[in-house]
Order: structure tokens, then sequence, then C-alpha cells
């Protein structure tokens, strides 16, 4: 109980900062920018126009929020080490793991929070489409414009962003805040092609290098995984168990960085 | 009951790029503090200081040795709850006020609502943070953040404060109210264990110091009972004197100077008679203006430790360390 205590008054003040942020500011602000440009791109497309909203307000959605989980998440601890403002938080009654936990927790409900006003903005213009196109052209679109279903990959990217946030978090407890944002960026990118790796063997004749992929394959987070945007933009389904074992995946994922964040974290001498 | 044990404490950090060395920073420290005292933890820049704070308060872990804080093994997260920490040159988060960042602090200690509320209304007052509370600390100028540190190092009533270079940063007027308010801990039976090199700030507050030098302890004790500061002789201001009565008496002096205006300060060794010199000074139409034993202060003490410490020259690379 005391340690729920401690995480959430962590978590809070983390989520207070972030708040306070500009730069996040500046985020969202573009994020919503970019969510309401979309409609005057629709204008410009006859008959795509639903397709092209969605697409860019899930896209928009996800590249902030990255941008989000990526700058914020490096400076999450380093940047209380470099300032020294975390020698006066340890020497209260915190252990070191409920530290990282809280710094995550507050993290994560940032980004929560960012997902949700996207989502409303990006639902508010897809009602504003609904609403003003004749029932013509709606008859034409391949999925309602206020479609539920975009809530499973508004889901997914969520989880993704969640992964990124642990990634972020985990190279911030040992090293710089710009070595963290490339090693985060780094993995994030290779995660995007983490499904090849797994069919590498087939291209490859040394048994090492088909090995070595094949390990990296089952190590790398699997990104791609995540995106299910074109399904949902086309009206095609996501079955309930790929979200779940999916949301599985990542949740597992996030568990054991985060874990490991917490590992080296408690071994760290503060000098 | 001791509230700061530690038995050959040691802390070695690796050096160096390419070829890692270990650094002893502080080397076997033992150490006791009894409960309530003031303990002045003393040694010039690099002595290893705040490397000994910081292993109190497990920011960092010893190589070797151990440590207890209120009969507790350091770093116990339970333990914690009856300790104050102010670090050197404290900093706290930008985007916070005073006020928020102490609340945010007694929250961690689990304290809520109204009673969290006046908890950090008063030591905000004791601290003298007045509107300015309500200003975020990147406003703060040092000696301020170094009032706010002080004030949340205060903020779960501890039995021990641990205070790296309380004064630092601080005014006059500042430093008067951090020795006032040392004081007052004391009087409220708070152990208070602080680092200074600022030598006049240990011989107003302490009861004991240590001497660090080199990441070695060089002595400790009472300021009292140091052989260094017991009395060496007399020093005697009088008026009334001209040079020709100061050389009739001069053979009985280690030394005198003239400050001015027919004052002069006689300095005296400590087997001889003062009242007898004052006695018969006076009878020549001198007048007495001061009487004072000479010591040696903690500066003369303390550079002589330091400087023998230097001369021994420690090795500061422990076996197998390299150079």
């Amino acid at each position: 109980m005391k340690a729920l205590r401690v995480v959430g008054t962590i978590a809070v003040s983390v989520f207070r900062e972030s708040v306070r942020d500009k730069v996040l500011y500046n985020l969202v602000f573009f994020a919503l920018l970019l969510i309401s440009a979309s409609y005057l791109i629709g204008q410009l497309t006859a008959g795509q126009d639903v397709k092209i909203i969605k697409d860019l307000g899930l896209a928009a959605m996800l590249l902030f929020g990255l941008f989000i989980a990526v700058f914020i998440g490096i400076g999450l601890v380093s940047k209380e080490v470099e300032r020294r403002s975390i020698y006066s938080l340890l020497a209260k009654p915190i252990r070191r793991h409920e530290f990282i936990a809280g710094k995550y927790a507050g993290l994560v409900l940032t980004l929560a929070v960012n997902v949700a006003v996207m989502a409303v903005a990006l639902y508010l213009v897809l009602a504003c489409m609904a609403v003003t196109e004749p029932a013509a052209v709606r008859a034409a679109w391949e999925a309602p414009a206020v479609d539920p279903a975009m809530l499973e990959a508004i889901l997914l990217i969520f989880v993704e962003l969640m992964l990124v946030t642990a990634l972020a978090l985990f190279f911030s407890t040992f090293s710089s805040p710009i070595l963290s944002a490339s090693f985060t960026v780094g993995l994030v990118i290779a995660g995007q092609f983490d499904s090849d790796l797994k069919h590498f063997r087939a291209i490859v004749h040394s048994r090492a290098v088909a090995d070595l992929t094949r390990a990296l394959y089952y190590v790398l987070p699997n990104m791609a995984a995540f995106d299910v945007k074109a399904q949902v933009v086309h009206g095609l389904p996501v079955t309930a168990g790929y979200l779940a074992v999916t949301t599985a995946y990542g949740v597992s994922y996030v568990a054991a960085v985060v874990l490991a964040a917490m590992v080296i974290f408690a071994r760290r001498d503060f000098r | 009951m001791l509230a700061i044990r530690t038995e050959a404490l040691t802390k070695d950090y690796a050096v160096g790029f390419w070829r890692k060395r270990p650094y002893r920073a502080l080397d076997r420290l033992t150490l006791e503090v009894a409960a309530g005292e003031v303990f002045g933890f003393l040694g010039p820049n690099g002595a290893g200081k705040t490397t000994t704070l910081k292993l109190l308060m497990q920011l960092i872990y010893p190589t070797s040795g151990r440590a207890e804080l209120l009969g507790r093994p350091a770093g116990d997260v339970d333990g914690r709850r009856r300790i104050g920490y102010l670090p050197e040159n404290p900093y706290f988060y930008d985007h916070l006020t005073a006020e928020e960042l102490l609340t945010y602090f007694a929250a961690v200690f689990g304290y809520r609502g109204r009673a969290r509320r006046d908890r950090v209304a008063r030591l905000l007052d004791e601290v003298g943070i007045g509107v300015e509370r309500r200003l975020q600390l990147r406003k703060f100028s040092r000696g301020m953040l170094q009032r706010v540190g002080i004030a949340q190092a205060l903020l779960n009533d501890p039995a021990l404060v641990v205070f790296d270079e309380p004064m630092s940063g601080l005014d006059p007027l500042g430093r008067r109210d951090v020795r006032r308010l040392i004081l007052r801990l004391r009087d409220q039976g708070v152990t208070v264990f602080f680092s200074s090199h600022v030598l006049s700030d240990a011989e107003a507050l302490c009861s004991r110091v240590a001497v660090l030098a080199g990441g070695r302890l060089v002595a400790s004790g009472r300021l009292g009972d140091m052989a260094a500061f017991q009395v060496r002789g007399w020093e005697l201001v009088m008026t009334g004197l001209d040079e020709a009565r100061v050389d009739r008496v001069r053979d009985r002096l280690l030394g005198a100077t003239r400050i001015g205006d027919g004052r002069y300060a006689l300095e005296l060794p400590l087997e001889s008679a003062p009242d007898r010199l004052v006695a018969e000074l006076s009878a020549a139409g001198a007048e007495l203006v001061s009487l004072n034993p000479v010591r040696d202060t903690l500066e003369d003490f303390f550079v002589e430790q330091v400087t023998r410490s230097a001369a021994s020259a420690p090795p500061r690379w422990p076996a197998g360390g390299g150079a």
C-alpha cells in the first residue's frame, strides 16, 4: 500500500512536470493541426476523404506520441541525475524500483491523456465530415466516418507508445539523454523490420548469421505488430484475439524492460 | 545510543577512460556520533566528506565496510522516515514552486490534507521563504534554494539530520539563521551531522568534530579535549604604554605588537603570571583593556592536520589499483 502511494505520488509529479513542459504543448498543437489539416486534404481527393483523414489522424497520433515518449522519456531519469534533484528524493523513504515505476507510470499517464485528446479531435473531424457530406458520398465509404473500430488501432498505438516509453526510460537509467534518444529511436526503427529477421535465414548461407538474426528477431520489439491502421481505415476486421495477443505481447515486453531498468538503477552510484 | 556508526567504511571509484583503475575516495572510516550531539565533519575540498554523506544516505554503495544510522543499516527505507538530508548545492525541479516541492516530498512521507499544508507552510516560514514560495524554483537564487533544501530536510521531524555544507551559498543573515536553526534542533534533541570547510561554523556549533583529509580520518574528538586547543599563553592588551616601558618588560614577553595610540598587545608564555605584569605596568600609568588566554584556533589545528596528512601522502590508489 505504501509502495503504491509512493509510486502514485511520483507519477503525479511526472505528469505535472510534463504538463508544464512547453515541448509537450508544441507537439500536441502540431498533432491537432495535422489532424485538422487532414480534413482540408480530404476535400481535395474525391471519394478518398474519410480514409485520408483516418490515415493521417492515426499517423499523427503515433508520430507525435513517439516524439513525446522519446523526448520526455529520455530525460525522466537522466535529467534528475544530471541536475542532482534525485539526491533529495532518494534520501526519502523511497525504494529505487518505486522511483522507476513512478516515473514510468507518470509518463504513461501523460501519453494516455494526449492520445485521448488526439482521439477526440480525430473523431470530431470525422463527425464533422459525416454531417456535412451528402448521403451519396457517405454510401461510397468502406467504413463509417465515426467508426468505433478505430479505437482498436488507437489501443495498439497506445501500447506501442507504452513500449517506446519503457525503452526510453531503460536507456535513461544508465546513459546520457543524447545516447538514450539514439538507442531508443534505433530500436524503434529496427523493430519495424523485426518480422523480416524471422525469414532472414532463408536467404543467408552462414549458420552463425542465421542464428544471430533469429536471436535478434526474438529480442527486438516487433513494432510492426502494433500497426493495424490500414485494416481499420479500409474497414477490414481486426480480431479480438489479435488485439489481445498483441496487447499481451506489448505489456510483457514493457514489464521486462521496466524490470531491467529497475535492476540497473538499483545498483547505480550517484556520484 | 549512537545516531551514526561507521566501521571501516571505504569507497573506491573507477577512474580513467580506457584503463579503469580504482581511486580511493574514502579509506576505512570508523566513526561514532552520539544521539543528540552536533557533530562537525571537516576537511578541505576533495577530502571525502560528500562521499561519506552519500554513503550514509546510500546514494552510493560502499566498496567495503558498513554504516548504521539510528541503529539501522544505511539505506534502510523505513529508517529514512527519521532522517533528513540536505545535499551539497541542492537543486530541485524547475517547474515546481517551493510550496509544491515541499508538498510533493511531504506526500512521499504520507502526510495528507490540512496536516500537510500546515507542515509545509510552517517549514517555509521557519527557513524564511515568504511570498516567494509561490514562485517556480528556477527563479530562486542559490541561497534561496539552500533554504528550501533545509526545509525539505526537516519535513518529517527527523531524529537525525545530515547536512552537506549547510552554509554554502548563504549570505551572513542566512548563515546566522542556519546556526540558530542547528542550535534549536540540538535543543530539541535532534542529532545534527554536518560537513563544512568553514571552521568558524564548527567552532560555534559543534560538540565534537572529525577532520578528514585525503579520504582518511586524521583527527576526531571534543574541541576542548584536543591537545591543540589547550591554552598555550596569554594575550594582554593595555593602553598608556610607550616603547620604553615595553622594552623594560620585553624579556618576559613572547612578543609585543603596537596597535596604536599607546595601545599594545603583549603575548606572555603560559607559565608567567599575567596579573603581576598587569600590576607592574598599571603602577607605571598603563591601563588594562583585556586579558585573554591564547589557544590554537581550529583553523591552526586544521591546517596542521591537513598539511601533515598531505606530507605523509596516503595512497589513494588501493593495493593492485596501479599508479
